[in-house]
């Protein structure tokens, strides 16, 4: 399996059309969390009832009804070896959840990667659609109609009082969870940040690293999202995440005006410097090239480089992670193989840039 | 400064551990820490939200009033799947979704602290959806009726009063 398509390409085809505010939001992703009526949840459910859960919900979306959507494809995970299972994960179309405890697990991609479907993860069904830049809106009318194609076929686990039935009570009610991948690099630097993210979570919303709940924000790059699934409509919990998140940006445009406006030449010197670095370094450990990339970012949206392309870096900080270096260079590499490959691809890729 | 455990590598965590009172630092590297097991909050595999969740559940810890009612409730077990309440409260997950009924009378504080509210108002179901709008709508009337009866606008109550019973009998079955 280890030709498998979505493994092969570091950038999923989505990401390489911008999206609004795409020089500061990175992506938008709705996920809805689903259960069927009188089956255990993933937790309890034993290898015959996850295997009734897949029959139900797998033959749906390689149906008719989904053709309006792409074609789909549907990888079973303990088909999979452990490497392409990491690099799902690194480009964010599986959970780290699915990955690494997936008895009877399942994803469903579209081709353009936008889509992709979760079986028997935490729940049974988990719904998510990637946009790039700032289209939380957008991403949710592809979510909820993809929701409806589903509810056509099979019966949720649904309650007048509770709405949709979720195994964790964190997501009752709507099951949605909508977030927003966030590079804010000048509200860092001008120690505003701590700031802003508190006053995020007053208002509903919560503040994670990239890879989700427990993970460290590296690269400067912050996921937002909601907090609350029950007692808000899906249109409320989206349109008070869009907001606050333009709100962010409006914020994180002024600290990068400032930051220009104050300390032009100390901003200049590190940004080229982070550019010198990655184009030469014989050795890069991720969070050194995390923090060095949101430095090139940051220098391509102030014009203070001229290049590489928005894409390029998005690209890079996808193949700089452990599982893709090792699915593009060789499968075992110890870490210290592993920082010396992650350099000779940053200057093989920004060299050519120069 | 190195780890405290392994005194090789160089310690990248740092922590307060705090039990019954009595606080213990550590410095310690990561791979003692995943050896230890340590919950170490904002790491991956350690503190989860489950865990918060199980803390928030956890009715002995809470208050220790082992009194009938925190009895009765550790003693709830759905039906369906087999879960009871104690092992819910540690886990911080519903085993199905008939644990919802089982549990229901433990459940609006939960929701209020996690969610600040306790009802759904979000999207329906379209098939078992046009019930439950319906019974919403009524609802609603009911309680206009109620505030109607309150201000004595017996007209309006009156009108109110037929909708209701119109509704309820064009009410779509199950």
């Amino acid at each position: 399996m280890s030709s498998l398509r979505f493994t092969e390409q570091a950038l999923s085809d989505w990401m390489r059309c911008g999206g609004s505010h795409s020089e500061i939001v990175i992506s938008s992703r709705m996920r809805i969390a689903r259960n069927l009526e009188h089956l255990p949840f993933p937790l309890l459910a034993s290898a015959e009832q996850s295997e009734e859960v897949m029959k139900q919900l797998a033959p749906v979306f390689q149906g008719e009804a989904a053709a309006d959507f792409g074609s789909f494809q549907l990888l079973k995970l303990d088909e999979l070896d452990e490497l392409d299972k990491k690099v799902l994960v690194e480009k964010h179309l599986i959970s780290p959840n699915l990955a690494n405890d997936s008895r009877g697990g399942a994803v469903i991609l579209n081709e353009d990667e936008s889509v992709s479907i979760m079986i028997n993860e935490e729940d049974h069904l988990r719904i998510q659609c990637l946009f790039p830049g700032l289209q939380v809106r957008e991403a949710w009318v592809r979510a909820t109609a993809i929701d409806d194609i589903f509810e056509g076929s099979v019966n949720y686990a649904f309650d007048d009082r509770r709405g949709y039935l979720t195994s964790c009570p964190t997501n009752v009610g709507t099951g949605l969870r909508a977030s927003v991948m966030v590079h804010l690099p000048a509200l860092v630097m001008t120690h505003q940040i701590n700031r802003i993210l508190s006053a995020v979570n007053q208002v509903g919303l919560t503040v994670r690293g990239i890879y989700g709940e427990g993970s460290e924000a590296v690269g400067n790059i912050f996921q937002i999202s909601n907090q609350i699934t029950l007692g808000q409509t899906e249109n409320e919990i989206i349109e008070n995440l869009h907001s606050v998140v333009t709100q962010i940006i409006e914020h994180e445009r002024n600290a990068r005006e400032r930051l220009l406006a104050d300390s032009a030449l100390r901003i200049t010197d590190r940004i080229k410097r982070s550019y010198g670095i990655l184009s030469y370094a014989a050795v890069m450990e991720l969070k050194e090239s995390a923090q060095r990339l949101s430095d090139l970012r940051l220098g391509v949206d102030l014009g203070i480089l001229e290049g590489p392309p928005i894409s390029v870096l998005n690209e890079l900080n996808v193949k700089t992670q452990p599982g893709f270096l090792q699915k593009m260079f060789g499968d075992e590499m110890t870490a210290t193989e592993r920082d010396m490959y992650r350099a000779k691809l940053l200057r093989e890729t920004l060299g050519s840039q120069h | 400064m190195l780890c405290q455990e392994c005194g090789v590598k160089p310690a990248t965590l740092h922590f307060t551990k705090i039990v019954n009172g009595e606080k213990t630092e550590f410095h310690i590297c990561e791979s003692c820490a995943r050896e230890k097991g340590e919950l170490i909050p904002g790491t991956a595999g350690g503190f989860s939200i489950h865990s918060l969740l199980s803390g928030l559940l956890d009715l002995e810890g809470a208050g220790k009033e082992k009194n009938a009612a925190a009895q009765t409730v550790q003693g709830l077990r759905c039906e369906n799947c087999g879960m009871t309440y104690s092992q819910f409260s540690k886990l911080g997950r519903f085993g199905c979704s008939s644990c919802y009924k089982y549990f229901d009378s433990t459940l609006d504080p939960l929701f209020r602290r996690v969610h600040g509210s306790t009802a759904h108002v979000g999207k329906l179901p379209k098939r078992a959806g046009a019930q439950i709008m319906c019974k919403r709508k009524i609802d609603e009337l009911k309680q206009e009726l109620q505030q109607s009866i309150a201000e004595e606008e017996f007209e309006t109550a009156a009108e109110l009063r037929d909708q209701i019973r119109k509704l309820e009998k064009e009410m779509p079955q199950e």
